[in-house]
């Protein structure tokens, strides 16, 4: 089957692509529903922890076909991984490669470096730093912004919205900031 | 800088993303599966174009691979024509419903907030869409980190009026 041999490899930007884009369509299709992943953590928190803060006081149970969404991409990520895998290490620019080496990042068997991401380094200060201080940026700064990667670059600006390409080169200023300048002493 | 915001102030609602120009038709649960579905596909879209590769976004954020940049830019490539089309014909929902759409009003935390989660995705290598996928694959340590978002999620609800907006 050399379909199944194709689709196990991994897949051009040129594929990936064009379909992330029809999931804007589709969820409009489906039922008027705008894609964006980041609300789905405020709809976490008005369902598990209020708190009496307003914020999260409103009917999340309407907004619900987001966690579905969301749970989906949980189970995409599983069906991917066990049945979809070619089990070869991840393909990086030499020059990455080179820099990772020098911060004892060797292991390419994951889509995350697990030689810094694992259980046992979150009770180190760099363990605490990638993974709780940068989840916590993540939540933090995709809801100030008003969304993410999903709401903002790909939805916000189909619909031609300045106020999406304004946050969209915001995330890609602060990441130029951070990968390149503050990360690699984090890593060190 | 302090600012109350009104709890049902459209500038600040409409950054959510939520309560807006939801589909008036109410149906049982089991309708949502059809976005369980389209979040399967996408998860797979995501693991198989390594967009959820921690070191695909240290290679975007470097310049040192056109990967990030194709994905992302074809795919605002095929939002906008079907958005456009979307509107040029007036396509209606499954349902029958017209398709709205909104207008998103500038404010600070776009930049202020842009700029923080951009911090977050290159420590982290993952947006939030991402960081579901990435448990998924069977890197269950993201389970912290995607607990520490829904933190951060939680404290932006609790300070949102002591910040500019």
């Amino acid at each position: 089957m050399q379909l199944i041999e194709w689709i196990k490899q991994p897949w051009p930007w040129w594929v990936a692509g064009p379909l992330i884009g029809l999931t804007v369509p589709a969820l409009m299709l489906m039922g008027n529903k705008r894609f964006g992943i980041s609300s789905s953590l405020r709809h976490i928190c008005a369902a598990c922890f209020p708190s009496n803060i307003s914020y999260f006081k409103y009917n999340w149970k309407k907004e619900i076909w987001n966690l579905f969404f969301v749970a989906g991409i949980v189970l995409g990520g599983l069906i991917a991984a066990q049945f979809l895998n070619n089990h070869q290490p991840i393909q990086v620019s030499p020059a990455l490669a080179a820099e990772l080496r020098g911060y004892g990042i060797t292991n390419y068997s994951e889509l995350i470096p697990i030689d810094v991401f694992n259980w046992a380094n979150l009770l180190h200060p760099q363990g605490l730093l990638l993974m709780v201080f940068g989840g916590f940026l993540v939540g933090f700064g995709t809801r100030y912004a008003g969304g993410c990667t999903s709401g903002h670059a790909i939805t916000g600006l189909s619909n031609l919205q300045w106020p999406s390409l304004v946050a969209t080169i915001s995330f890609m200023v602060g990441g130029f900031i951070m990968a390149n300048l503050i990360l690699p002493l984090i890593l060190k | 800088m302090t600012k109350n915001i009104p709890e049902n102030d459209f500038e600040i609602r409409s950054l959510d993303t939520s309560c807006l120009n939801e589909s008036e038709l109410v149906h049982p649960y089991w309708y949502n599966l059809k976005y369980l579905i389209t979040g399967i596909l996408f998860g797979i879209v995501f693991v198989k174009a390594e967009i959820i590769s921690w070191f695909r976004i240290q290679e975007m954020f470097r310049l040192q691979s056109f990967h990030m940049y194709g994905v992302i830019g074809s795919a605002v490539v095929v939002g906008m024509l079907s958005v456009f089309l979307i509107k040029k014909f007036k396509i209606k929902t499954i349902y029958g419903e017209d398709i709205h759409f909104e207008k998103k009003e500038f404010n600070k935390g776009q930049i202020i907030g842009g700029l923080i989660f951009g911090f977050g995705w290159a420590i982290t290598g993952a947006c939030p869409g991402p960081l579901f996928a990435q448990i998924g694959t069977g890197v269950t340590v993201t389970i912290v980190t995607l607990l520490s978002a829904i933190a951060g999620t939680w404290t932006y609800g609790l300070v949102r009026n002591k910040i500019p907006h």
